[in-house]
């Protein structure tokens, strides 16, 4: 394959202005990563301690794979939301290795509300066990819950995506096979008690692991009877009487350890074969892309710049490179994975969107996982694209992305903007992972595009009654809306709202690629099947 | 200027001198041993005479043979190169007198250079730094002991007639200094026929830095800057650069006039060379004068842009150095890599074998000195040097960079080369960062120091077939194996947002 040569002038102004600029982007997502991961604060977790009881992040640890990376999926839910009350959602999840298999782990964060579930914790949960379920990756619960989060329980319990969704996934993993597991290392109460009680194996620790569908203070209101926690679900009722757990652990660390086991006997299948190669670093430095990406997002930059950097010796083949140029459309190696990349340099006209397809279309034929590099600010308007079939371009590029079942992977490099995000693999499309970069904004259409709609909207109304607008009356309907796409667009608002499966910062970017390509071998890749093209 | 030269040498040398001669248009007669017959510089030469018998002494060493072949063929002048008789002085004292010129300095001066105690004493009293040492005629054991206590250790123990590291040894402390001294005498009786020994004080990290000289005839002397040639194996030099990384512009001056004051004070003349030693702290000491052009000759050629051995001719031949020391610059860097026929991986033994094909690497800016070419035999009895390697480049690192790649097309089949090898000395992160000292192979390549001792042939066949069905077994797993590369199980510990404490 050939190298991509890079044109980045390191030792320039501009160069290095950008750089500094982003990487305080870079410290800035950190930062609040770190404040996030401190959960509930340090009272809640000297209390949770006191209980002789794992953090949520321990119990991760010691779970998986010594010296084995951890994907962590939305570390900033509900970041910015519910007042601050619930970081991370109240709940860890990601994808890990142990004994060498990827499996996706599901952690109450007990110090966060009791370890309730907020919407977003639902959505969270739901969202980690569609990863599961799409990557064929076993299931693990770490249990620790209080269950619905009352005061929003119309937000948890009643709609089709909400808390009872997570037995129904489990129930249908369960069915294609992929293991379902518990470990219940707190209370797991009322509709709670189902995640230990819907799996296929589930630990129980005792002193601390309780199970009930109606805790003590419930059974006192409706029978009179008077129960501890241990009397009425703890690890011995349930061992030795009830049947609802399979093991007896003493500890936490002994839980971890029963369930590290189980893994070990689980005879998963073997993963997808792909043509893998020994992986390669780039040829550039990978924290070069700060200093590429303009300060200012309206700036474009080329985006064999960000390729170059992030796959396997700098190495691109580069597929019909005369056309449609505003969509760079090629093959490469991620972590010795093949892939094919669809990178957009530019707004989409009808030829970059039939080169997309064409493009899409030979990697579902050869089995070869997409990503995206999402960098886009829309389709291309007016009479002359709109005449020229645009619509039905776009569309034919839409269905390829919406039916290709290859892995897919989606990275927001920069704007995602109308139907450009649709094009280009976003949330809708179901990839196997999305991620954004610090820079990168997310919207319907810019903030000042959608000002000026709105404003030429409002201006005709007016016009037909006679009147027009004031340069104050403008302002007044200039500036909210351009305040609330400023504030929405933000890639933390869409992180905390899970848009995406996380902010990261563009160094991770090939590990994250690797990590991801990696775990969906666990599942087959099924041959193709198109809609109907509208030619 | 000379009408006909003789060339006393062979190999690669003798193909730059009979270069620079024909391009002055002047006459080379070239001789040769019966091993050497065919070999380049015997084919590029005007006119060439057999010397027989291959040994050293029977033929490139022999005085009077050379000297009859020289009046025979008609030569006004005779041109040593380096090595064999370059610094001879009774060769040179044989030419003048019977009125051939001696491409050189004068036979007094050789004389007084290659005896190492009396050279530094004349530079000491010069005025050019020597390292602190003794150098006197007290050869007892007892009276050595009281001086090296008195200079102090780490200590080094040198045979007065010694080279190639014969005949010396590194002291640390007083009590293995009298058993050092006997040992180091002993040797030095049995190699050189002479047990005289000096005392020194033995430098840390030191590096080998000489200066070339050129001075004529008429009291002109000028220095053409320094060469870096720390990197040695077994006490002989294998890559030498210029500029040294550690060079600056006031040093390099102090050093340049410490180098003439040096070459005045004997009266030097013609192509020379100052070896000094610097330490880490960059003091420079007087090591000593090679009174010959050197190999690495051709690295201050490419960046100063002077023919030193068309010099050698002009200044033998009367004229005067017209080049100034103001005048001369220093233009980018240049390296220089020493293809010898050896195996780096057995202790650097030489190699012998005919060469089979030879391809030598070619662009802007790289010169290689070759004496070699298909078919040519390498026998045992001359030096295992095949040509050297030289690049130019604007910079150190640029000019690492080419001279890898050059490495990397240069093709030599039929005996084991040390190519590898410089290239992964080029490579070496401390080479690259300048951190050279004349222990860098010893530090870095310890391993290539020893010799292998040879194993039976039942063993290596049982080894290879071991390591084929090795080999097979792990193509094996690795066809079994869906993920080979995972980055779950390769790339150790990961967490999004980097390491953040959770206790």
């Amino acid at each position: 394959m050939d190298v991509i040569e890079s044109n980045i002038d390191t030792s320039s102004k501009e160069f290095k202005e950008n750089y500094a600029h982003y990487e305080k982007l870079v410290k800035d997502l950190k930062q609040k990563i770190a404040q996030v991961q401190k959960g509930g604060g340090e009272e809640k977790i000297k209390l949770h301690k006191s209980r002789g009881k794992m953090l949520a992040r321990e119990r991760i640890e010691a779970l998986l794979d010594p010296d084995t990376p951890f994907m962590e999926l939305s570390p900033l839910a509900a970041y910015d939301m519910y007042d601050n009350r619930a970081p991370c959602a109240g709940i860890i999840t990601g994808i890990g290795l142990i004994h060498g298999r990827e499996v996706v782990i599901i952690a109450n964060d007990a110090t966060v509300t009791g370890g309730t579930y907020y919407p977003m914790t639902v959505k969270k949960h739901l969202r980690a066990q569609e990863i599961a379920m799409e990557n064929n990756l076993p299931c693990i619960y770490l249990v620790d819950s209080g269950g619905a989060f009352l005061p929003m329980q119309d937000e948890v319990f009643p709609d089709r995506e909400h808390f009872g969704r997570i037995f129904y996934n489990q129930a249908v993993m369960s069915a294609k096979g992929i293991p379902q597991i518990s470990s219940v290392m707190g209370s797991c109460t009322a509709g709670g008690a189902y995640i230990p009680a819907m799996s296929d194996e589930t630990i129980i620790v005792k002193g601390t692991g309780t199970i009930f569908l109606g805790g003590p203070p419930l059974v006192k209101a409706a029978t009179g009877e008077e129960v501890t926690a241990e009397e009425l679900g703890g690890a011995d009722v349930h061992c030795r009487q009830s049947g609802v757990a399979d093991h007896y652990a003493r500890d936490d660390m002994e839980a971890i350890h029963i369930i590290r086991n189980i893994v070990e006997n689980l005879n998963r299948p073997e993963k997808t074969r792909l043509d893998v190669r020994e992986p390669e670093e780039p040829l550039y430095d990978i924290e070069e892309i700060y200093g590429i990406i303009p300060k200012d997002l309206r700036k474009p930059f080329e985006v064999r710049e960000i390729i170059a950097r992030i796959v396997d010796g700098s190495k691109f083949h580069e597929f019909k490179t005369l056309y449609g140029e505003t969509l760079v459309c090629g093959f490469a190696r991620i972590m010795g994975y093949p892939v094919g990349i669809l990178a957009n340099n530019g707004v989409l006209f009808s030829e970059s969107a039939i080169k997309g397809t064409h493009f899409i279309e030979i990697c579902c034929q050869r089995k070869i996982p997409l990503v995206f590099l999402q960098n886009i600010t829309g389709f291309m308007v007016g009479k002359k694209y709109e005449a020229g079939g645009i619509a039905k371009d776009g569309a034919k590029m839409v269905n390829a992305v919406a039916t290709a079942n290859v892995p897919k992977f989606t990275v927001i490099i920069g704007g995602s903007f109308g139907a450009g995000n649709y094009g280009m693999c976003g949330r809708a499309y179901q990839p196997r992972q999305l991620w954004m970069w610090p820079n990168a904004r997310i919207s319907v259409m810019g903030g000042e595009q959608a000002a000026n709609v709105l404003l030429t909207v409002k201006r005709d109304q007016l016009w037909r009654k006679g009147k027009e607008l004031t340069k104050e009356e403008e302002r007044k309907i200039v500036e909210p809306i351009l305040k609330k796409y400023e504030r929405e667009g933000s890639p933390y608002y869409s992180t905390a709202r899970i848009w995406d499966d996380g902010v990261i910062d563009p160094a991770d970017t090939r590990m994250v690629l690797g990590l991801g390509i990696s775990a969906a071998l666990n599942a087959p890749i099924p041959d193709w099947k198109p809609g109907v093209f509208r030619m | 200027m000379f009408k006909k030269v003789l060339i006393v040498n062979r190999g690669e040398i003798a193909v730059r001198i009979i270069k620079a001669c024909q391009e002055l248009g002047i006459k080379t007669v070239a001789i040769y041993s019966d091993v050497d017959k065919n070999t380049p510089h015997v084919l590029l030469a005007d006119e060439t005479i057999p010397l027989g018998d291959p040994t050293p002494i029977e033929s490139y060493l022999n005085i009077p043979k050379i000297i009859e072949i020289a009046e025979e063929a008609g030569a006004e002048a005779i041109h040593p190169g380096y090595g064999f008789l370059a610094e001879n002085p009774d060769f040179a004292e044989t030419c003048s007198k019977r009125g051939i010129t001696f491409i050189g300095p004068k036979a007094e001066v050789i004389g007084l250079m290659g005896d190492k105690i009396a050279a530094k004493k004349t530079m000491e009293k010069a005025g050019v730094p020597v390292i602190p040492g003794y150098h006197g005629n007290k050869q007892d054991v007892d009276s050595l002991v009281k001086e090296g206590e008195e200079i102090g250790f780490p200590l080094l123990v040198k045979a007065a007639a010694g080279g190639g590291g014969k005949g010396m040894r590194i002291v640390d402390n007083i009590d293995s200094l009298a058993e050092a001294i006997e040992s180091a005498k002993r040797e030095s009786k049995s190699s050189f026929g002479d047990d005289t020994v000096f005392l020194e004080k033995y430098l840390d990290k030191p590096r080998h830095i000489e200066f070339q000289i050129l001075a004529d005839h008429h009291g002109n002397t000028i220095h053409l800057f320094e060469r870096e040639c720390s990197i040695q194996r077994r006490h002989q030099k294998i890559i030498e650069e210029t500029p040294s990384p550690v060079m600056n512009p006031k040093l390099r001056e102090k050093m340049g006039e410490a180098a003439i004051r040096a070459a005045e004070a004997v009266g030097y003349t013609n192509a020379g060379t100052i070896e000094f030693m610097v330490d880490g702290k960059l003091n420079f000491y007087f090591m000593e004068m090679n009174t010959r052009l050197q190999v690495e000759h051709p690295i201050t050629e490419m960046t100063t842009g002077v023919d030193l051995v068309k010099w050698q001719l002009k200044i033998a031949s009367g004229q005067k150095l017209t080049l100034k020391q103001k005048d001369l610059i220093q233009r980018g860097h240049a390296i220089e890599c020493r293809i010898y026929a050896e195996d780096p991986s057995n202790g650097f033994l030489p190699s012998v074998g005919t060469l089979k094909k030879v391809e030598e690497p070619s662009g802007p800016n790289i010169r290689v000195d070759s004496g070699i070419s298909p078919n040519l035999k390498i026998t045992p009895y001359y030096d295992p040097l095949l040509s050297k390697l030289v690049v130019l480049a604007e910079n150190r690192e640029e000019a690492i960079q080419k001279m890898i790649w050059a490495l990397s097309h240069y093709i030599v089949l039929g005996v084991t080369t040390n190519i590898s090898f410089l290239k992964k000395v080029l490579a070496h992160e401390e080479f690259k960062r300048g951190n050279i000292t004349t222990h860098f192979i010893d530090t870095y390549f310890k391993e290539y120091l020893q010799m292998k001792h040879g194993l039976p042939l039942d063993a290596i066949i049982a080894l290879a077939v071991y390591d084929a069905m090795h080999l097979r077994k792990q193509e094996v797993v690795r066809y079994k194996e869906a993920d080979p590369h995972s980055p779950w199980r390769y790339v150790g510990r990961w967490r999004v947002g980097g390491e953040i404490d959770v206790h």
